[in-house]
């Protein structure tokens, strides 16, 4: 286990200084030696999380979760067989930014969650909110991360919400973005069934919505 | 001491120069708000110069805070690089699509004209007419993006960390581009009348940006940008922490700094003595939750920290009051300075956090 925190820590300053070689060489490494995948699953969730949880104590910056989302997708992508990166029987998750341009969230947690085996269909940014509730439900979409970048934008996540109810559809809100950040009770006043701040945020509720689904 | 009855602008200049005025300056960051004043639609207000002096001169009629500012959005110097934006109605005007599709078409962008823009045009007009009206009774703030933090529109955030983190040649050549514009713009602010000028860096805050790619990057932009405007500036990182980078962007030279609420307030005051005005930090974007009554506590206790010996500006951390926020609300943000921030600030001695 020593080892594994050893290399949790070398894949993190890896992915902190966006040094994609020496990252993927601390994953090789590891793999070749033990042929553990549920491990470096490990070292890639641990890694996220540990970033995630720095930039909310202000030690880590928001471009360096960025970039190590990034390079941990890439690497998932590249190192692992993808039929044994995947999870099963988790609900259908889509990533969308409500009205505003900046995607750099929603890449952040599209980022995160793939690299962590899960399956995201990336609805797109800029939407209004009558595209995005029309595009849930076509998609059947049962998990609904909305990130925001304006206060205004952030408002009308309840608008959302209000309409996909309309339409009978039974889809978890997962709201994030910096208004949701700086005003701590808005993810509720706007009608959302979770928020996700940071990294090992959003992995801890999704994993209990999945878990949710499967009660 | 406490000095007496002061004008605004003699007020601001006070604080800036580490002395207490007669009473803690108030600076309310009141944008498209005016369009509330005027009880016209945010897209109509922002249509011309003259709607904006109105709004600007009521609600300082009204909130009796410190400051006025010709600053129409954030977004209107994308305009004038050719960005495309959307207006709201309840909401500040908001970018669409990135003015570049590719980091090679750098080396084609060229430098606005402010005769050409309308969007900067009336900018200008608006800032002319403030200083008329104004006289030299309050500072009319200008307001510039810095060249650092400008790519995340001209690029979209994605592209400009790819070019931040691995083009710094693609980097410098933008730089050169965005810094000249920026003097420029800021230049002739203060030409129209702007009494200080507000340098929004929000990629500047190690909540963004780590301090070490900053030192490298913003950080020389910043301090040959600032260097070159004639006049008086703050420096902003709307709302991202302040702390980690405060000693260097002391070191820009700059006059002004604006903190964010995540900042801790007794280390940044001690930080910032004698050396830097700071303005802030109430939590804009909380603003909306706050509940008549609760406001004069968070008032008072921010006076206490900042307030003694000056060099303080009261305001809130992001740069523009949310449109959502209540009348309500700024009146009694205004009322607690009136009550509570008068100098000489005796009450602090035996103040006591509720």
């Amino acid at each position: 286990m020593q080892n594994v925190e050893e290399k949790i820590q070398e894949f993190q300053r890896a992915l902190l200084s966006i040094n994609r070689i020496k990252a993927a060489e601390v994953l090789r490494e590891h793999y070749s030696r033990d042929q553990d995948f549920k491990q470096l699953e490990t070292i890639i969730n641990q890694s996220l999380q540990r970033i995630g949880d720095g930039w909310q104590e202000g030690i880590v910056s928001l471009s360096q979760v960025y970039m190590s989302g990034v390079l941990c997708e890439e690497l998932f992508e590249d190192y692992l067989p993808r039929s044994q990166g995947e999870r099963k029987d988790t609900p259908r998750i889509a990533v969308a930014v409500l009205k505003d341009q900046h995607s750099l969230g929603k890449k952040i947690v599209s980022s995160i969650l793939k690299s962590n085996g899960y399956e995201i269909i990336d609805l797109g940014q800029g939407l209004e909110v009558e595209k995005l509730a029309q595009m849930a439900l076509e998609n059947r979409v049962e998990v609904l991360m909305i990130s925001t970048l304006m206060l205004s934008s952030a408002l009308e996540v309840a608008k959302v919400k209000e309409l996909l109810q309309e339409k009978g559809a039974e889809v978890k809100i997962i709201v994030g973005g910096a208004p949701f950040r700086l005003n701590p009770h808005l993810w509720e006043s706007v009608g959302a069934d979770a928020q996700g701040t940071d990294a090992s945020d959003i992995l801890k509720v999704i994993e209990s919505m999945g878990e949710d689904k499967d009660g | 001491m406490g000095k007496k009855n002061l004008t605004s602008l003699d007020r601001v200049f006070t604080t800036m120069g580490h002395n207490e005025p007669d009473r803690v300056p108030l600076f309310l960051s009141l944008t498209i708000y005016g369009a509330k004043e005027l009880q016209i639609p945010i897209r109509e207000y922002l249509s011309c110069a003259e709607n904006v002096v109105r709004g600007q001169l009521l609600m300082r009629e009204k909130y009796k805070h410190d400051n006025a500012s010709a600053f129409f959005y954030g977004t209107v110097e994308y305009e004038a690089w050719g960005g495309e934006v959307v207006f709201r109605d309840n909401g500040p005007p908001n970018s669409t699509e990135p003015i570049l599709r590719s980091i090679q078409q750098i080396s084609h962008l060229e430098i606005p004209k402010f005769h050409e823009q309308p969007c900067l045009r009336k900018v200008l007009e608006a800032t002319k007419l403030l200083r008329e009206y104004l006289g030299v009774s309050a500072p009319i703030v200008g307001v510039v993006i810095s060249p650092f933090s400008q790519p995340v529109l001209q690029l979209g955030f994605e592209q400009y960390l790819q070019l931040l983190y691995f083009d710094r040649d693609s980097f410098n050549m933008l730089m050169r581009v965005n810094e000249e514009f920026c003097v420029n713009w800021a230049n002739a602010q203060l030409g129209a009348g702007a009494t200080a000028i507000c340098y929004f860096d929000p990629l500047a805050s190690p909540t963004i940006i780590e301090k070490e790619l900053y030192m490298e990057t913003g950080y020389p932009v910043a301090r040959r940008t600032l260097k070159r405007i004639k006049g008086p500036t703050a420096v902003h990182l709307a709302s991202g922490i302040t702390l980690p980078v405060m000693d260097e962007i002391i070191n820009t030279g700059t006059s002004g700094l604006g903190i964010s609420s995540k900042d801790p307030l007794d280390k940044i005051k001690e930080s910032a003595r004698e050396k830097v005005c700071l303005i802030g930090n109430l939590n804009a974007l909380d603003m909306v939750n706050w509940l008549p009554g609760q406001v004069e506590e968070r008032v008072k206790s921010l006076i206490a920290g900042a307030g003694p010996g000056g060099g303080f500006i009261l305001s809130e951390d992001s740069g523009e009051i949310p449109w959502s926020v209540s009348e309500d609300i700024l009146m009694e943000i205004s009322e607690a300075v009136q009550r509570w921030g008068n100098y000489p600030l005796h009450w602090v001695e035996d103040y006591e956090e509720a």
